[in-house]
């Protein structure tokens, strides 16, 4: 996945920290050509993405599912200019959840991005993850369709707790 | 507490923006989107209409992206307020071509005039310099917002924030084009980038 980042020439990586995309965050930080930005909550990173397609840059927004919701007005900024917008998801509250209070968020995820006019495309074995981001990319950057992948809590593995 | 009395806020940012160069603006939804068409609109200026809280981070994108350039950001008591956690990842990421200048009439301007709470117990420069900026003062005289237009030129040194005492008294709206796509397009142009 981080080949294809890099292959698609994205420059800016914008996160709240998550332990399914832990590799992608330490990569991102050691990348010169990478500008990685931790967050306080999701939707900080929607806006960033925005002002770094203002800026001539193409960012991606990780993030769980739970920050979805976090991100739902700006968003709106996405829809209203027609923002290029690429997030990875990582998916509670559906496969294996030890925690129920994460699932109705988990379950309102794919429905809540579409409602923002945010495609999705679920991501659920480690061969396709790749292909995935570089074709999500083409969309989101090549096409202007806002688009988040998600990757499904079974493909990320089970929790520890 | 801010004071009911303050500068003319259309005075503030048409000072900051006099002979703007190679200055990109950012100004986040409602007065300092007016402010800043009222100042002359131009091709380097960005405006939103919705997302309120989200007006700094564009900024900060904006800013990563084009570091070489001056980058300001307009804001107000009532949007910054929405979005506190940004000045906590703007300290963080330490962009040294960007300033956050928040428009403080200690009110929600557009709803109605009620009290922020800036009128209250909070004060946006100590929230920006507990979360790391380079620079962040309280500026309630014009010889200061000159002093702070010489700096927001400059394209190192920051994050800078400043807090621009404004008065509260009601302004005829000014406003910019609503067209987002419009917008966007406009300054990719104007940097010199592909809009299609």
């Amino acid at each position: 996945m981080f080949a294809a980042l890099k292959a698609a020439d994205v420059r800016q990586v914008a996160y709240v920290p998550d332990a399914g995309h832990a590799a992608l965050i330490r990569w991102a930080h050691a990348d010169p050509a990478i500008t990685a930005t931790v967050l306080t909550t999701e939707e900080e990173g929607v806006a960033l993405a925005c002002g770094a397609w203002l800026g001539g840059q193409r960012a991606v927004l990780l993030m769980q599912s739970s920050g979805v919701g976090n991100c739902i007005n700006t968003l709106g900024l996405v829809a209203s200019c027609r923002f290029p917008f690429l997030a990875i998801v990582t998916m509670c509250g559906e496969w294996g959840e030890f925690n129920p209070w994460q699932v109705p968020m988990g379950q309102a995820t794919a429905m809540v991005l579409g409602a923002m006019g945010v495609g999705t495309v679920r991501v659920e074995r480690p061969d396709e993850a790749g292909p995935a981001v570089a074709a999500a990319a083409l969309r989101a950057f090549g096409r202007d369709q806002p688009v988040a992948l998600l990757l499904s809590q079974r493909l990320i593995g089970p929790q520890r707790w | 507490m801010v004071a009911r009395s303050g500068l003319d806020r259309r005075a503030v940012v048409a000072a900051l923006l006099r002979e703007r160069g190679r200055l990109l603006v950012v100004a986040g939804l409602g007065s300092p989107a007016y402010d800043a068409f009222a100042a002359g609109d131009h091709d380097g200026a960005f405006y939103l209409w919705a997302a309120m809280g989200g007006a700094a981070m564009v900024g900060l994108g904006l800013a990563q992206a084009q570091p070489d350039r001056p980058v300001l950001l307009l804001t107000s008591d009532g949007e910054q307020l929405m979005g506190l956690g940004a000045l906590a990842t703007i300290g963080v990421a330490r962009p040294g071509n960007l300033t956050v200048v928040a428009l403080d009439n200690g009110h929600y301007g557009e709803t109605g005039m009620q009290p922020s709470h800036t009128s209250h117990s909070v004060a946006l420069a100590a929230v920006a310099r507990g979360c790391g900026f380079a620079d962040a003062t309280t500026i309630d005289t014009m010889a200061g917002v000159e002093g702070l237009r010489a700096v927001v030129h400059r394209a190192k040194g920051g994050p800078r924030f400043a807090t621009a005492v404004i008065g509260a008294e009601p302004l005829p709206r000014a406003l910019p084009p609503r067209d987002g796509v419009l917008l966007k397009n406009r300054l990719r142009a104007h940097l010199g980038l592909p809009v299609v």
